[in-house]
């Protein structure tokens, strides 16, 4: 009955139907933060306009265009393209349009410099696939309307820089034409293009600007062939490497006419290199080439003749030519020098003269300079300043000025790939009395300001006061645990390598750490960070240990890559160890077991399905041994369609003595038909995710039992057919199917099949309920379905005098082996949004109400309740189901705007929300990431166990003076009353006996 | 882009066409997004903020923005059925399902999935406004009377100030009546709240 009268108790706290999250305008960055990424940086224009402010276009790996403050790296306008629209060139058009080619070179788009509005867009066709070239020549004119040349898919277009329109089109359809280069040479009306035509022909059409018509077309061929890339050193010269890599072709097409020249690289640098790769840049005369340790420039002076101008083996990054007269070019050369990087701006033709040489202290922690941007200003004393831009290895952009960095973004962060949380370190005692004490005095005096607010009596500067108050009160800002738990640090892996961690009070990064392991070497070529999980929390043993995440990552894109993993302190950042595994890492199973200094176990799966135990100490082993029969886990092969349970078998058997190797066995598995079914998506219940209780109070007091189970897998499956683009597929061959399968045995306890539905399938998996979404071909429009599964078991365990009497079955052992007894109920509503990411709020002790987050198509997340998806609910509910809380059914879900918890605000290319309890019970935490992050605290039932920010102490305290004053006022009053009755009494009293002893004396 | 639009505009007039064959394999589906400027002006002119609004296909599959006169166009999409979506913040818009026609092109198919009315041209426009935030009700007196705080001062106000009132406005001779009633009821006992204590 206590546990009935407690759910009633929470019932009342949920019952309101208004939305829960809701928030005043004057509360946006209080609990919440939102931080605006870009992504790493491909291509940099500077604008070049004289007026108004300096701002750089830059393009990125995320497809992402944006215009950047120069001054301050602030973003002034950005556009996140489609995940397919792959930018392919940027570049300033008339000086206001910022012209951009994407999708593999088929789409032109133009957008306003200052504002970011697009101003046109045309499709470009043609007849191949191909490379692209996106190029703006400033003094190729056309009818007064700049002219932009656009090489795309085998088709040569010149486009008006106005309205987009296609001037002339001209197609090289032949076969085996790869193009390599298209140039324009300034102050000519002639386009050059040139390329390899059966990897041994060089071919060179020269063509007319004004209308495409071709002029001329010449061909050689090389029989040694050509690898890679061409550098461009003159507009009429192009260097390239023969396919074996080891010998330099200088051709050059003057006046149409193609001369060549063949040097061996060996006569330029003594000491064989091994093959070779062209560096591609645009410096007139110069170009690099690069092989595993050297970088060579070498210089062409002219008819082909080459010579060796620099050898280094530093890592060197080169900027692209900046032409700063009419016939001067330079450009921006950085080296690395242990903690410093050497930036260097020399004239093309000029090797050994520098034009700047400065140094900048660089932190270890960005890695290697990726790419360099130049350019130029005057200076007041009309000398030529310089300025670069420098991409790093963390993805970071920095502008260097002057010797100095003066502004730098952490463009990593748009690129997160997993986070996880760690718990700061707990306050030590030693606050000082008189430092209380003045935060009572700033304390009151802030509750007296609040209040004057909410009295209407604050003038504006009280109210500016207020506001820039509650933003930056220090206490969700501290570096120490809080009674709370809202302060803690989101560890979050970006792609680059780099491990961030993030203060949850204010998005601050409190320290980054570009992972070693994750470097490039010898052994490991092109690492890949995969996950991150919780090695170590202090939690009860073990107190001052810091908690520590591992880093699990391979070493290449296969999945039988060997693994590497890594250890960081979460409080310092420091890399404590890192392992290279002579094993590939396929899964990664976190056990529920620590050890006595509180390391979770972590069992490792490679590729021949051999489980290895992680900490390799005798410590996890006993505690491995122990529970040897208990560990069950699953594979999902989606190509083939098969879902497989595993256990442990034995020791491994033939490999080298390693009593921390394991061979498993299959137990069982699942292979769905593959011309009818394909998995689309899987989920199970987070690991950490707590239940409150089993037993759920429906109407008329009735109880059911939830199925609890942490091994129930959720898998959707659509038609094969169905698996592409919405409208790809109609609706009769197209379903989907829905299965519930027990992971240690393979049982599959639920199954549903759909017709007319199609993917892609979003799901969440909590308690006992899945929430999954797709699109319905019929109705078409997205439908979200709920499947709720309950114990039958324990159905007859409602009377009370069995509980009373100890006759239930309540604590009888739950055996997976035995059949379970399960109900499901389920039901479907309409949805009008697409999603790209679904997550359910989870608190400290699961007794708070659950709210579903979706992340929208545009880009904003949605806060739901469960109760919306409650299969239970009726057209009608009678009055009981009413005070339960069952809302009428409706065919979709409502969209309320203000339980939106991204209120306003976007998170860019949302891909993932993450959802982590605070302390205090009514209280979860979210973070959405995507390009953009954000973070903010989600109250679901609202803070029924704690004061909101909002409330009045000063009120409370005006109202407790003066009921102390009122009490002292009408214990005054009615003391002055019973003085004056007594007065009145005495009087008449005195009167009285005056009038007696009058009497008395008359007597 | 003058000169575009009014093109598009001419061939959209006379048949109302939203989906032209292109040059490509596929086929061209234009369309304008119209958001009123306020509430009640009919005026169609976009407002500033429309560089941001997105208008995505199918989910995802391409993303485009609005010209400044609010055209947007998708290029080389195949014959079916599609599903178009409007992302501006501010504004709640319905998908739109439209429909290519393979055998007869020009004819327009296109229908809100929120309320299933059909478009004769691809004009969307949002169905409400969204308010993010809640708003913040001026202060009244009432609002402070209402607080558990307010209750609390108003309760003990009453007991304070009116209950004396109250007791000396009584007539001394009912008082005493009063009082002695409720000495003869004695204290309520458990047999007279029983159903059949009453009759005795």
């Amino acid at each position: 009955m206590a546990i009935r009268s407690f759910f009633l108790f929470i019932l009342f706290f949920s019952s309101s139907l208004s939305p829960v999250f809701s928030l005043y305008e004057d509360q946006v960055g209080l609990m919440d933060w939102h931080q605006q990424y870009i992504g790493k940086v491909k291509q940099a224009v500077f604008s070049s306009q004289r007026a108004g402010r300096k701002r750089v276009v830059v393009s990125t790996e995320e497809n992402v265009i944006a215009s950047l403050d120069l001054r301050h790296g602030e973003i002034f306008w950005r556009h996140l393209l489609g995940a397919d629209d792959v930018i392919d060139g940027i570049d300033i058009g008339l000086g206001k349009y910022v012209i951009t080619l994407s999708s593999g070179g088929s789409i032109l788009r133009s957008w306003n410099l200052p504002d970011g509005q697009m101003v046109w867009e045309s499709s470009l066709q043609g007849p191949k696939h191909s490379k692209s070239f996106l190029l703006v020549p400033t003094n190729l004119k056309f009818d007064k309307d700049n002219v932009l040349v656009v090489f795309s898919n085998g088709r040569l277009h010149a486009i008006s820089c106005i309205d987009g329109e296609v001037l002339w089109k001209k197609d090289f359809e032949a076969e085996s034409f790869e193009v390599q280069q298209v140039i324009q040479p300034p102050g000519s009306d002639l386009i050059y293009v040139v390329g390899f035509a059966a990897s041994y022909q060089f071919e060179m059409y020269q063509i007319n600007a004004k209308n495409g018509e071709l002029l001329k077309h010449e061909s050689a061929s090389f029989s040694s062939g050509f690898s890679g890339e061409v550098s461009l050193v003159s507009t009429e010269t192009v260097v390239a490497l023969d396919s074996t890599g080891s010998i330099l072709l200088t051709i050059s097409f003057q006046d149409g006419k193609i001369s060549s020249q063949q040097t061996p690289i060996s006569n330029l640098v003594e000491e064989s290199l091994g093959p070779a790769v062209i560096i591609p840049s645009s410096v007139s005369g110069i170009f690099a080439i690069k092989t595993d340790a050297v970088t060579v420039f070498i210089r062409v002076i002219g008819e082909g003749k080459l010579e060796v101008v620099e050898k280094t083996t530093h890592e060197i990054a080169v900027s692209d030519a900046l032409s700063i007269s009419e016939d001067q070019e330079a450009f921006a050369l950085i080296q690395h020098a242990s903690s410093e990087i050497h930036l260097t701006v020399k004239l093309a033709h000029d090797w050994d003269g520098n034009l700047l040489k400065e140094s900048v202290k660089m932190d270890r922690q960005r890695g290697l300079v990726h790419k360099v941007f130049i350019n130029n200003y005057i200076r007041t004393d009309r000398s030529y300043g310089f300025r670069v831009l420098i991409v790093m290895e963390d993805h970071s952009l920095l502008l260097l000025q002057q010797g100095e960095i003066v502004w730098s973004r952490e463009d990593g962060l748009a690129s997160i790939i997993d986070v996880t949380t760690s718990e700061l370190p707990v306050e030590r005692n030693g606050v000082s009395v008189a430092k209380v004490e003045h935060n009572l005095f700033e304390w009151l005096k802030g509750h007296m300001l609040k209040l004057k607010g909410t009295l209407m009596l604050a003038s504006p500067e009280d109210m500016a006061a207020i506001q820039s108050m509650r933003l930056k009160s220090s206490e969700k800002s501290k570096m120490t645990r809080d009674h709370n738990g809202f302060r803690k640090l989101l560890i979050v892996l970006t792609r680059a390598g780099k491990l961030f961690a993030l203060h949850t009070g204010d998005g601050r990064i409190v320290w980054s750490h570009l992972l070693r392991s994750l470097h490039k070497s010898e052994a490991c070529q092109s690492p890949i960070g995969l996950n991150l999980y919780q090695w170590q929390v202090p939690h009860h043993h073990a107190m001052d240990e810091n908690p520590s995440v591992l880093v699990v990552s391979r070493c290449g894109p296969s999945s039988d890559a060997p693994g590497v993993l890594s250890f960081v302190d979460t409080y310092t950042g420091k890399e404590l160890s890192s392992l290279s595994l002579d094993h590939a890492v396929v899964q990664v199973i976190p056990l529920p077991y620590t050890d006595s200094t509180e390391q979770r176990l972590h069992l490792l799966i490679n590729a021949d399905k051999h489980a290895h135990l992680y900490p390799k100490t005798s410590e996890a082993l006993s505690i491995f041994k122990r529970e040897f029969l208990n560990i069950y886990w699953y594979s999902v092969e989606d190509q083939n369609g098969i879902i497989k349970g595993h256990a442990l078998k034995c020791k491994c058997t033939g490999e080298v003595a390693d009593e921390f190797c394991f061979d498993t066995r299959d137990l069982w598995s699942v292979v769905f038909p593959s011309e009818s079914e394909k998995i689309v998506a899987t989920v199970t219940r987070k690991l950490n995710e707590v239940v409150h209780t089993q037993a759920k109070v429906v109407a008329d007091q009735d109880v059911m039992y939830k199925y609890i189970s942490r091994n129930l897998l959720f898998v959707a499956t659509v038609a094969p057919k169905g698996s592409g683009e919405i409208g790809s597929v109609t609706p009769e061959e197209s379903w989907l199917v829905a299965y519930l399968i027990d992971t240690v045995t393979g049982r599959i306890l639920h199954r549903v099949t759909h017709h007319g539905l199609q993917g892609p399938v979003h799901a969440v998996f909590s308690e006992n309920w899945v929430v999954y979404h797709y699109f319905n071909l019929r109705a078409h429009r997205y439908e979200m379905s709920v499947i709720e599964i309950y114990d039958q078991s324990r159905a007859d365990n409602k009377d009370v005098w069995k509980l009373v009497l100890g006759k239930h079955n309540l604590t009888s052992p739950i055996s997976l082996f035995s059949r379970p007894e399960v109900i499901t109920k389920s039901q479907s509503y309409f949805f009008t949004h697409s999603l790209k990411a679904i997550a359910v709020t989870s608190t400290a002790k699961g007794i708070t109400s659950k709210q579903l987050l979706l992340g929208t198509i545009g880009d904003q997340v949605l806060a739901l309740d469960k109760r919306f998806l409650d299969p239970r609910r009726t057209v009608n509910p009678t009055q009981a189901e009413k005070e339960e809380g069952i809302i009428p059914l409706t065919d979709s879900l409502p969209i309320i705007p203000q339980s939106y918890v991204t209120h306003a605000l976007r998170v860019e290319g949302l891909r993932g929300i993450i959802t982590v309890p605070a302390k205090l019970e009514s209280t979860t935490l979210v973070f959405a990431h995507g390009v953009d992050l954000f973070f903010t605290q989600l109250a679901p039932s609202r803070t029924y166990d704690s004061l909101t920010e909002d409330f009045s102490y000063a009120l409370l305290l005006i109202t407790i003076v003066a009921l102390v004053a009122a009490i002292f006022v009408t214990w005054r009053l009615s003391e002055r009353k019973e003085l004056q009755e007594k007065w009145s009494f005495y009087s008449a009293f005195a009167s009285q006996s005056t009038f007696s002893s009058l009497f008395l004396c008359d007597n | 882009m003058a000169p575009i639009a009014r093109l598009l505009l001419l061939a959209l007039l006379p048949t109302a066409l939203t989906i032209s064959s292109g040059s490509g394999d596929g086929y061209t589906i234009n369309g304008r997004v119209k958001i009123p400027q306020g509430l009640g002006t009919k005026g169609f002119a976009l407002p500033g903020k429309t560089s941001n609004v997105k208008v995505i296909l199918n989910g995802g599959q391409i993303v485009t923005y609005l010209r400044p006169d609010g055209y947007f166009s998708f290029q080389n999409i195949p014959a079916g059925t599609h599903l178009i979506e409007v992302a501006a913040i501010g504004y709640f818009f319905s998908p739109v399902r439209v429909d290519v026609s393979a055998r007869n092109p020009g004819k327009v198919q296109a229908a809100l999935t929120e309320n299933r009315r059909g478009l004769s041209e691809l004009v969307l426009e949002p169905l409400r406004d969204e308010q993010y935030y809640e708003i913040r009700e001026p202060f009244s007196i009432m609002s402070v009377v209402k607080s558990p705080m307010g209750l609390m001062v108003g309760f003990m106000l009453v007991v304070v100030f009116l209950m004396p009132k109250l007791v000396e406005n009584m007539d001394p001779e009912e008082m005493r009546r009063a009082q002695e009633e409720m000495r003869n009821q004695g204290v309520p006992s458990l047999a007279s709240l029983l159903p059949g204590g009453g009759r005795n």
